[in-house]
């Protein structure tokens, strides 16, 4: 492990190498690095500059104004935030549980958001890296690039993600921030029109997702000395699974396993995710960094996200995903697959699942007919916990009798990977780039180790817009020596 | 024959006692506005009705009509100064239409829509307005707050519980509570009066009620204002 490389000493007669902003992620983000005079690096942290503040500006505001409030803190997943907090101000209604049809719409919802994130995600931001190899063109190592040389790939890839957008228009009103769930259920049904549209590409989309994964598994074949190699480190895994031990992202119980697959934690209802998680502060980061308490923060800490749920179920309740699971599960021998890059592979199993759940979802006659809404007692708090295409979300929030909110916890996907992030870009430092003269080729090194996390620093804390890259390798006077630009 | 005017170059016929507003109205003309109501003397407060007569601006809610006038309403410059007011009434209060339980139901984001407002051009006051939510079924959100006053007048004179009121002046105006305590649980506002249901953007509201119609089915959702102004008679 790297943990020595969290801080190093004498950190004033160090270089610093600075990757500002991390590209082809969502959000803002940096990377330092600090070089002694042998070029071995002595310190590597991702950090998370900006501040948002929803936490606090969510208080004092009615709490059915929530779901459509905060789903603003992301445009690539805001269904994912729209429906943690439904679900959590359900209780406040006492909508517990929701009704068939408000369940299974807001599943349906739910899994567009999943197809889509994660097409978007591989496709667009990660393939470029894996088709064309981390120190590729740089001109080329984008969405075009990938259009020109895989147009099928790039093709496929754009067309899954107007599914997910369609499906999640079909549900929420708009494909992005619709006002679909409300606490206690849903306004509107899938209409029979936008079913049938739907239906009909259904199983295009199925098909093309196994083509994802064939190619995710075709690329690991291919360099397994990179594959299951690259910026590896050993930590826990963490997500909701169902009762029974499915799969299952849009509700369930917490499950914690150690690094070598054991089980810490298991069953632990949402509304308790307290009493077993604890949130550390770092001067350096406006990330907070989780960790399992019994456990502590320097154990406890863990994966969210694909590659923990794919590992962390006891299977996939649809079959061609169950069977790549089994096939994703044999690939580790036995062991915890804890690679990074394998996240793509799981996240391409998820898209499968997917495609599926959504495909199976359209022939539910409860999608398109049937009691919306559920009240009951009302209730002061709720807490909503979603699977979301970057790992776990927590929705926190108590309402005072007056209806406003008094209290709101989030603790978002990309918050729960902070340390695993960071390790990654620690091993990745000490492995690829100590000793050697820093490229802009070496530096993508780091970037591909956080991109296969598909942080949303948005989410996590704040960003201002998308700003060109600038790497200046410092002397220890100041002088600048070095100085890569990336529009 | 009945006294005429004539209106965007069109003959506009009228009854003495009428305003240009009510006139044009009669005549299917829709000219904007946000503080008059059909069933309200004028409050010439808006100024989004204004007009331009023989060379004057005026506000057509309280301008009789006159025998022979020229009035000018949809024209490039009478509209710039009607985006331009809203563009202040944008500015003056907090307005987040984004997650706005009002959104598309309110009339300012609909004439803003209407008349083409595509950005903001003054600085926010970005004001110090706090929710009241103390009463058991209306939420009052003062940000949004226009001054238009129609709940002052409804409670007033059609209600007869006089529960609203604006106080001070200028930049300092705002909506308060004819309460002691300031609060609306502790005025006799029930949620049927005629003053919960009239605010025309997104004040006074209904609790528990926020996205139950989906956005993008609501009223201006489905059509501009100026037509729904002119088919339901407001």
């Amino acid at each position: 492990m790297t943990a020595e490389l969290e801080t190093a000493e004498g950190r004033e007669t160090l270089r610093k190498v600075a990757i500002d902003p991390v590209s082809r992620i969502e959000g803002h983000g940096r990377v330092t690095l600090l070089i002694d005079d042998d070029d071995q690096v002595c310190e590597a942290r991702l950090h998370i500059v900006e501040f948002r503040g929803f936490e606090v500006f969510i208080q004092g505001r009615p709490y059915w104004e929530v779901p459509v409030m905060v789903q603003r803190l992301c445009g690539i997943c805001p269904v994912s935030h729209h429906l943690a907090a439904s679900k959590a101000l359900d209780r406040v209604v006492g909508a517990v549980p929701p009704s068939p049809a408000a369940i299974q719409l807001r599943r349906l919802m739910h899994y567009g958001q999943i197809l889509q994130s994660h097409a978007l995600h591989f496709f667009h931001l990660s393939s470029p890296d894996m088709l064309f190899g981390f120190e590729a063109e740089l001109g080329k190592r984008n969405i075009v690039g990938v259009a020109e040389a895989y147009p099928d790939v790039a093709r496929q890839g754009v067309l899954l993600r107007k599914f997910g957008q369609e499906v999640i228009r079909a549900t929420a009103g708009k494909r992005i921030h619709g006002t679909g769930a409300v606490p206690g259920g849903m306004n509107r049904h899938l209409s029979l029109a936008d079913r049938d549209a739907l239906r009909a590409d259904a199983d295009q989309m199925v098909a093309w997702s196994q083509a994802a994964v064939e190619l995710v598994k075709r690329l690991h074949r291919a360099d397994p000395g990179l594959y299951d190699v690259f910026g590896v480190f050993r930590s826990g895994l963490a997500s909701l699974v169902r009762a029974d031990g499915a799969m299952d992202l849009y509700d369930g119980v917490l499950r914690f396993r150690d690094g070598d697959g054991g089980i810490i934690l298991d069953q632990v209802p949402d509304q308790n995710y307290r009493q077993v998680l604890q949130e550390d502060v770092k001067s350096w980061s406006y990330m907070k960094f989780p960790y399992l308490m019994e456990r502590g923060p320097d154990l406890g800490w863990y994966k969210v996200g694909p590659l923990a749920r794919v590992q962390n179920c006891d299977f996939i309740p649809s079959p061609l995903a169950e069977i790549e699971r089994r096939e994703f599960i044999d690939h580790g021998k036995g062991d915890v697959i804890h690679a990074p890059l394998a996240y793509h592979w799981a996240r391409m199993i998820e898209m499968l699942h997917a495609a599926e759940v959504i495909r199976d979802l359209l022939d539910d006659p409860a999608c398109t007919a049937g009691e919306l809404m559920a009240q009951g007692t009302r209730g002061k708090e709720g807490v909503g916990i979603i699977e979301a295409p970057r790992g776990t979300l927590i929705h926190h929030y108590q309402v005072g009798d007056d209806d406003l909110v008094t209290m709101c916890n989030l603790i978002v996907s990309t918050t729960h990977n902070n340390q695993a992030m960071n390790t990654a870009v620690r091993e990745v430092a000490k492995r690829y780039l100590s000793g050697r003269k820093l490229t802009e080729g070496l530096l993508n090194h780091i970037e591909v180790a956080i991109r296969a996390f598909d942080p949303c620093l948005s989410c996590a804390t704040h960003a201002l817009g998308q700003m060109p890259l600038v790497v200046e390798l410092a002397a220890a006077n100041g002088e600048v020596i070095d100085r890569v630009v990336r529009d | 024959m009945s006294k005429q005017f004539l209106f965007d170059g069109r003959p506009v016929a009228f009854e003495d006692g009428q305003t240009i507003l009510q006139a044009a109205r009669v005549a299917g003309h829709y000219i904007p506005h946000l503080c008059w109501h059909p069933d309200f003397p004028p409050h010439g407060s808006c100024k989004l009705c204004i007009v331009k007569v023989a060379g004057r601006h005026v506000s057509s809610c309280a301008m009789p009509a006159k025998e022979g006038m020229e009035v000018e309403s949809n024209t490039p410059e009478i509209n710039g100064e009607r985006r331009a007011l809203l563009q202040m009434l944008f500015v003056e209060g907090n307005h987040f239409c984004p997650s706005c339980e009002k959104s598309g139901n309110c009339q300012l984001q609909a004439l803003a829509y209407d008349l083409e407002m595509t950005g903001e051009r003054f600085a926010h006051f970005f004001p110090e307005r706090p929710v009241d939510a103390s009463h058991p079924d209306v939420l009052l959100d003062f940000n949004r707050c226009i001054f238009c006053e129609l709940c002052v007048r409804a409670s007033r004179d059609v209600d007869g519980k006089n529960v609203f009121a604006l106080t001070e002046r200028g930049i300092n105006k705002h909506l308060v509570v004819n309460a002691e305590s300031g609060r609306l649980a502790d005025t006799d506002l029930a949620a049927d009066d005629l003053a919960a249901n009239i605010c025309p953007v997104g004040v006074i509201l209904k609790k528990r009620v926020g996205f139950a119609k989906p956005i993008g089915e609501r009223t201006y959702d489905v059509k501009p204002i100026h037509l729904v102004a002119m088919e339901d008679g407001k």
